[in-house]
């Protein structure tokens, strides 16, 4: 194939009800950094009905040029009628990059279009680089996220990738950025049509299992008391955490059984672990240490949770949760 | 009715571990399963033979030893197991895997197609929905419940990020299960004992209906170009200092690994 | 000779240990702590056929072997001796009895229910007087046209307070010693059959160890199991059976005891290694698994001849008598091993400990092991 005949970034512009998820700002500036490597454009493709101002902020975010297909059809996802017209942009445009964000939409779009198109796809990307031969090198986690992989797709275009939501960093918006918006007209055929939906329901989703979460905040003896725990569940929620505990803090009733971590507990592997007054017995170790990353705060220096802690504080728990927990909430405000 | 459910053998991922000096992936002794999620999907359609007598086919692309989960579907219930094994299928990626179980469902009767969202050892999601874009069939994919009418509509259950949506769709149609929705059934002991009496079929290249320029590794537009590991765990730093400097470290560990 | 497992066997334990891991282990300890029946499981395992491995499909079972029998006990015994002699007592000494002595009828009439798991099955030997001497039974039978009135009591009965068919010996002519000993089917339902007093047991806590009591009980004559006189032979067969189900008991909460050490000497730390680095933890555990493993053979070898049909008699209760002693050491030692940890109920192995003494004891004693491998010997 003649590789020339495709140029540009495509980032695929997720949007639920007119808000434009976190997932396309964060692959928006992505994109820039890697049309800026190659010296090409950034698209954006933004489907929806009634779009009002999305456009711009897409171009605030780093879009140089935004394809806008506003139609009924498209008022809220579906499959059918988002794969055809963004066939249509492909087929029209030639990018050499698509771009979508690695949620329940784009998981289910990503692989019909790439079907469709007949191309690649690497799913669930965590890092994007431009190699020397200008090849896009997508790298993702495999078996289990033990094992990572750099993939390439060096004789199809586009080279397309699905990327992990909270993983690319969002850029800062600039108002004042110039860009093209284009509205383009796409034919449906709506004979394709084939799934209804009958209803969209959000609804709070019950606390995460513990052995699910991604962030785990895990209180025990030294946090006293479900006062203390009340404190632990504040830090949680400004990082969107869930909260266990030590058997301790489970026999006197503080949290449920189900959140109990170790050996008579569930075994745990999160991202980060925070064991908070937690001494670490060897039966709450055991349900803990293979854990991402773990970090321990307790007043007891010589406490055995240090031993397989990758940061450890020395110091009152009651004292450093609450200031901790005001930084964090500060930092995600910045942000 | 007839469900055609596709089934991967995968490494039990909740099994592997990382060699702590070298930080290589230890593989030696971590048992092969059926795909959970594909266990999810085989279980809605052996409800729904229950339910409706459905005639339930389980077929898996994969080396001879994949044999293993077609007995373990068997045993749990299903009419008829197909390996799909040849050499030209050997170093496929999603795409040219799923053009290989599109060429085999060719090749077979079906109403309903289910896969599992994902699989564990790649976590693509991505061989379902591409074989329904082969097939030209409408899909559902992340499927937490499904009812049917009885005669030819589906009511799904499909999960969000911020709930879930109910679709109709009609057969013909590919779901793609999750295990979360379903608590797949345990093999029965009769089912056991009469496993390994019942025929496997055994289909090649010859059997199913593909352009070969679309299967194995030539059919592959994606390569892997190099494989690592994260490496082997450092030990770790511990601060003695005040709660506010404390806090500060700790934020700014996890500015650092992205959290924040 | 051929050690390895077939293909079928292990796709047999892979389900076996999943379902004793998911469904059996996480109920073991509250089981244990409320002696509490677990009937949802017996629900479950009837679901999956594991109440009738060994039978024919024709009559309900699920068309395996003793060999499948004998890992389903074994795994099950690893997480939940309980769940393991409910399903021992109900196949070894209840259905098994009725498939080798049972008329046309009374296996067409039992069999099903019994196998389907939809009845429960028990088994009546013991009584307060007759104990190892078996023989000593007092539980009589007075045929009275056509039916038979039992008195009598029994105790010690595993499932008892569950079980909806009783196998029952009763003496129907005293005069003739243990050849005056006849087998019955009883119902639960039968007139004058009720359930006495269950017992506080020191371990198997959950599996309703209860008094059977008999006050003028009618069994109908159709529920004479095999000729009369011959019950007690029937009996001593049956348990020969059962010796290899409560083996395959004793094998797996010897095994549970050493998984649960492995895992604990490999994470406890003392004196700045782990307490499975000493050399007197690895010795002290290389002797045990050997003898696991050597338990393992037994059972394996008397259910082998059992299949086979070959006398087992002695097999069984070496089984049994190797596999019992070896659960009662491998718990006593787990249990040090977890040290002060081990002493308490945080932990399986102080539970798995006070299940494993009445290995030794029901079923025939390890005496009485003694007794039937010697008899064999110097016969």
């Amino acid at each position: 194939m003649d590789k020339s005949q495709y140029k540009n970034v495509f980032v695929f512009i997720e949007q639920r009800e007119g808000v434009i998820q976190n997932v396309a700002l964060e692959l928006l500036g992505k994109a820039r950094e890697l049309a800026d490597t190659l010296n090409e454009k950034v698209f954006a493709m933004l489907l929806g009905h009634n779009l009002t101002d999305q456009a711009q902020e897409c171009v605030a975010y780093g879009a140089d040029t935004v394809l806008r297909v506003d139609a009924p059809e498209l008022e809220s996802y579906t499959t059918e009628p988002y794969a055809q017209a963004i066939h249509q942009i492909v087929k029209t445009y030639n990018p050499s990059i698509v771009l979508i964000g690695a949620t329940t939409i784009g998981r289910d779009l990503g692989p019909r279009l790439s079907a469709r198109i007949e191309t690649g796809l690497t799913a669930d990307c965590t890092g994007l680089e431009i190699s020397d031969e200008r090849e896009l090198m997508m790298t993702r986690p495999a078996f289990g996220g033990n094992l990572m992989a750099t993939i390439l797709c060096k004789e199809h275009r586009p080279q397309m990738s699905t990327v992990r939501p909270g993983v690319m960093r969002m850029g800062k918006p600039d108002a004042n950025r110039q860009g093209t918006i284009e509205d383009v007209r796409v034919d449906f055929d709506k004979s394709k049509f084939r799934v209804r939906v009958v209803e969209t329901v959000k609804e709070k989703k019950d606390m995460i299992d513990i052995t699910e979460a991604h962030i785990l905040v895990s209180g025990g003896r030294g946090v006293g008391n479900p006062e203390g725990f009340d404190m632990l569940r504040a830090m949680a929620k400004t990082i969107g955490a869930e909260v266990s505990a030590s058997r301790a803090m489970v026999d006197a009733g503080v949290l449920a059984h189900d959140r109990q971590v170790g050996q008579t507990g569930k075994t745990v592997r999160p991202d980060v672990y925070f064991a908070m007054g937690i001494s670490g017995a060897i039966q709450h170790l055991a349900g803990m240490e293979e854990s991402e990353y773990i970090i321990a705060v307790n007043k007891d220096k010589y406490a055995p949770i240090f031993n397989v802690a990758d940061l450890g504080i020395v110091g009152d728990v009651r004292k450093v949760v609450p200031i901790l927990t005001e930084k964090l909430a500060a930092a995600r405000q910045k942000k | 009715m007839k469900i055609v459910v596709c089934i991967k053998q995968v490494p039990d991922t909740t099994e592997i571990k990382l060699d702590p000096v070298t930080g290589t992936l230890i593989r030696d002794g971590v048992p092969s399963i059926m795909n959970p999620d594909d266990k999810g999907g085989l279980e809605f359609a052996l409800r729904l033979k229950d339910q409706y007598g459905a005639h339930v086919t389980v077929i898996t692309m994969g080396p001879p030893q994949a044999e293993a989960i077609l007995r373990e579907a068997f045993a749990m219930g299903v009419d008829r197991a197909i390996l799909l094994s040849d050499r030209k299928f050997a170093g496929a990626d999603t795409l040219a895997t799923s053009n290989t179980i599109a060429g085999a469902l060719r090749a077979l009767e079906y109403d309903v197609i289910i896969t599992g969202r994902q699989a564990i050892d790649g976590d693509t999601a991505q061989v379902g929905p591409q074989i329904a874009e082969h097939l030209d069939l409408p899909q559902v994919t992340y499927v937490e419940d499904l009812k049917y009418d009885g005669q030819k509509t589906f009511t799904v259950k499909r999960t969000t990020e911020e709930g879930y949506q109910i679709v109709e769709v009609d057969a013909p149609c590919v779901f793609t299960a999750l295990a979360s929705g379903v608590k797949p059934r345990y093999m029965s002991v009769r089912g056991i004992v009469e496993a390994y009496d019942k025929d496997i079929e055994v289909w090649g290249f010859n059997n199913i209906t593909v352009d070969e320029k679309k299967i194995g590794l030539s059919g592959s537009p994606t390569r892997v170009f190099k494989s690592f590991t994260k490496g082997a765990k450092a030990a770790g730093q511990i601060y003695e200092v005040d709660p506010a400097e404390a806090a500060d470290i700790i934020v700014n560990k996890l500015k650092e690994k992205f959290i924040i | 000779m051929d050690f390895s497992l077939s293909k079928q066997q292990n796709l047999f334990l892979q389900m076996i240990r999943e379902f004793a891991e998911k469904e059996v282990k996480p109920l073991a300890a509250e089981v244990d702590e409320s002696e509490r029946f677990p009937i949802e499981t017996v629900e479950k395992m009837a679901k999956l056929g594991i109440m009738g491995i060994p039978f024919p499909t024709e009559y309900g079972g699920a068309g395996g072997d003793n060999q499948l029998y004998t890992m389903a006990v074994e795994e099950l015994s690893r997480v939940c001796a309980t769940t393991g002699v409910i399903v021992s007592a109900h196949t070894s000494l209840c259905c098994a009895p009725i498939m080798e002595n049972g008329t046309p009828e009374q296996k067409a009439k039992y069999l099903p229910k019994l196998c389907s798991g939809e009845w429960i099955g028990a088994f009546g030997l013991t009584e307060p007087n007759a104990g190892t001497d078996a023989s000593a039974q007092q539980t009589m039978a007075v045929k009275e046209g056509d039916h038979y009135v039992l008195n009598g009591n029994k105790i010690f009965i595993t499932n008892a307070a569950h079980a909806h068919v009783y196998i029952i010996m009763a003496m129907t002519d005293k005069s003739k010693g243990t050849r005056g000993i006849s087998a019955f089917i009883v119902e639960r339902d039968f007139p004058g059959f009720s359930i006495g007093k269950k017992e506080k047991k020191m371990g198997i806590r959950g599996s309703a160890t209860c008094e059977l009591i008999m006050e003028n009980c009618i069994v109908p004559a159709e529920n004479l199991l095999g000729q009369e006189g011959k019950g007690f032979s029937i009996a001593m067969k049956t348990l020969d059976g059962g010796r290899i189900g409560i083996a395959s008991q004793a094998l797996g909460i010897a095994q549970g005891a050493m998984d649960e050490t492995v895992k604990y000497v490999k994470e406890r730390k003392q004196f700045g290694k782990a307490i499975g680095q000493f050399q007197n933890t690895q010795f002290q555990l290389a002797d045990l698994q050997t003898r696991i493993e050597a338990a393992r053979l037994l059972v394996r070898k008397a259910a082998y001849k059992k299949d086979m049909k070959l006398p087992y008699s002695a097999d069984a209760a070496m089984a049994k008598l190797f596999a019992a002693e070896t659960a009662m050491d491998m718990t006593t030692k787990a249990v040090q091993f977890h040290g002060g940890y081990g002493y308490t109920r945080e932990y399986p192995v102080e539970r798995m400990m006070r299940d494993a003494k009445i290995t030794e004891i029901y079923e025939g004693t390890s005496e009485v092991q003694r007794m039937v491998i010697a008899s064999n010997l110097l016969k």
